[in-house]
């Protein structure tokens, strides 16, 4: 049953600004929301990437023994490929090094005498117990001066910056909720004040005090819904536009900024939780002031 | 019906307006309620219409006391009671229709019965070519008509007017009192606060006179063509009365209730 509007609180200028500054703060939310989401898909994809897999890399040869560095990175890819759980280890090319540097140090600027290491990748075997330990002390030992690198500190490095970020964002979406709370209590408060006179008569008369908070409630959703509403159209836009700039760079030095359908849902609850506070909001404040009543 | 036990009532920290107060009205009781400009008639008033607590003493209403009862069956007493404002209290915002309608509103009623049984006690009090108007575009008279029907549309048990015939002329305050007689006859109770002791004296009910917060009883004795006399809850009478008045009265300071 809709909630009858015997209270005139469209006429009033208390809830004028109530829809924009919930548009504001929706649109900050959803910002910082899409921000922490998009890095959170970023580093698990990093992290997928490069879980079973390790990178060995062989130092660059100096003049006097470079024609001995195929022999020495065949002699490190027979020991890898005889080492149980590997899948299989590949030589990256020459090429395809100075591809992964290119990105530091420019389009065309690799200088053909630069010393290149030699990178070889190794995907491991599903579920693979792995001695690492073991595997660099007998690389180390065919070629002095080989790393094997299994980016475990890189990954829970960037775990740490997403789970980091996830919390700064969540906290500031709370922050944003609490403040979207305080607005609707003083503009609830402000409508009490300045209907005092109906609402008394209402209460005189029989009204229970849910019968007036839901003319509160009706009105700070309707609100809600218009400024949520506003402020997610913004954030999209915000959000299209930038994942569009972020398309247009050079994209190897950036994570891929995508916008996933679970990310499209959870910026959609957003104008829905806006509603929720504020509707609940007004309730508890209306139902508070009332219950000082006789 | 109603009774009040020992009732003091003071605003904040100030003097006690309202002075043990002892009282009961009966079912179908009708009460004048008179006295001088500040003496507690809109607080006793409100007393009676739960518009405020009284700061000591007891009131129940409808064998119910109100101070132990849960809060949440106030609203159904209050829906028993109708209350005519001194300055009328109409929702400007509203049609003239809605106000009136908002007691049944409130209690839950079908919106289709709502605008017949409005429309036609408008109608009654001479209002019902004035259903969509707004009440600022009302006489203060029509106001006045307004809200009587706003506090009898519901059919209360209880009603408590002030000073309803305070912004109309005699022959319409007549037309009001014999209205709330009708009432009366139908067994709805009925408190009326009022200064007009010419139009006191017209009638035979009994008064309820406050002076400096403290509550007398006079009982009076309807004289031959008089309007009826309803003696209903008026308290043992003390004799004693020097109010000059059509009907014979006896006078008793907030005695024990009958």
């Amino acid at each position: 049953m809709a909630p009858r509007r015997d209270l005139p609180l469209d006429r009033d200028g208390s809830g004028r600004f109530l829809p924009w500054l919930i548009a504001l703060m929706v649109y900050l939310a959803c910002l910082a929301l899409a921000g922490a989401i998009m890095l959170n898909d970023a580093s698990a994809r990093w992290q997928s990437g490069l879980t079973g897999s390790m990178t060995v890399q062989i130092p660059a040869p100096d003049t006097a023994s470079l024609s001995e560095q195929p022999t020495v990175v065949a002699a490190i890819l027979d020991v890898l490929k005889n080492t149980p759980g590997i899948r299989s280890a590949l030589a990256l090319s020459h090429d395809k090094v100075i591809d992964l540097i290119e990105p530091w140090l420019g389009q065309g600027n690799v200088a053909s005498d630069l010393p290149i290491p030699v990178l070889i990748d190794i995907q491991l075997e599903e579920n693979a117990a792995f001695d690492t330990v073991a595997l660099a002390i007998q690389l180390e030992q065919v070629a002095p001066g080989t790393r094997l690198d299994d980016h475990e500190i890189w990954i829970s490095r960037m775990l740490r910056l997403s789970q980091t970020v996830g919390a700064i964002a969540m906290s500031i979406v709370i922050l944003i909720g609490i403040a979207a709370a305080a607005t609707v209590v003083f503009v609830t408060r402000t409508g009490l004040a300045v209907h005092h006179g109906v609402i008394e008569v209402l209460h005189i008369i029989g009204a229970r005090d849910i019968y007036i908070a839901r003319q509160f409630q009706a009105r700070a959703l309707s609100l809600a819904l218009r400024g949520g509403l506003l402020g997610l159209i913004l954030a999209v836009l915000t959000l299209v536009l930038l994942t569009g700039i972020a398309g247009k760079l050079d994209g190897r030095l950036l994570p891929t900024l995508t916008i996933s359908p679970w990310l499209w849902g959870s910026l959609a609850a957003l104008p829905l939780a806006a509603v929720l506070i504020a509707t609940l909001t007004a309730r508890i404040t209306v139902i508070r002031a009332l219950s000082r009543l006789p | 019906m109603l009774r009040f036990q020992n009732v003091g009532l003071r605003y904040g920290l100030g003097p006690e307006v309202l002075r043990d107060v002892n009282l009961h009205l009966a079912p179908g009781s009708f009460h004048f309620l008179t006295g001088p400009s500040g003496a507690g008639k809109s607080s006793l008033l409100k007393l009676m219409y739960l518009g405020l607590h009284p700061s000591r003493g007891n009131i129940s209403m409808f064998n119910q006391d109100v101070a132990t009862i849960d809060r949440a069956e106030l609203p159904g007493l209050r829906r028993r009671v109708g209350v005519v404002f001194q300055n009328f209290r109409l929702l400007d915002h509203l049609s003239t229709l809605d106000n009136v309608a908002l007691p049944l509103r409130i209690a839950g009623a079908k919106e289709g019965t709502v605008r017949e049984h409005v429309a036609e006690l408008l109608s009654w009090v001479g209002l019902g070519n004035h259903l969509d108007v707004h009440p600022p575009t009302l006489s203060d008279g029509e106001k006045q008509r307004v809200a009587i029907a706003r506090a009898v549309i519901g059919r209360p048990s209880l009603l408590l007017a002030d000073e309803p015939t305070g912004s109309v002329d005699l022959e319409q305050g007549l037309r009001i009192l014999h209205l709330f007689e009708q009432l009366n006859k139908i067994g709805t109770t009925v408190v009326i606060a009022t200064h007009d002791r010419g139009l006191i004296r017209r009638f035979s009910h009994p008064v309820l006179k406050l002076e400096r917060g403290k509550l007398k009883i006079r009982r009076r004795h309807a004289q031959p063509g008089h309007p009826q006399n309803n003696p209903g809850g008026t308290p043992e009478a003390a004799p004693d009365s020097s109010e000059p008045s059509a009907a014979n009265e006896t006078e008793d300071s907030h005695g024990p209730a009958s």
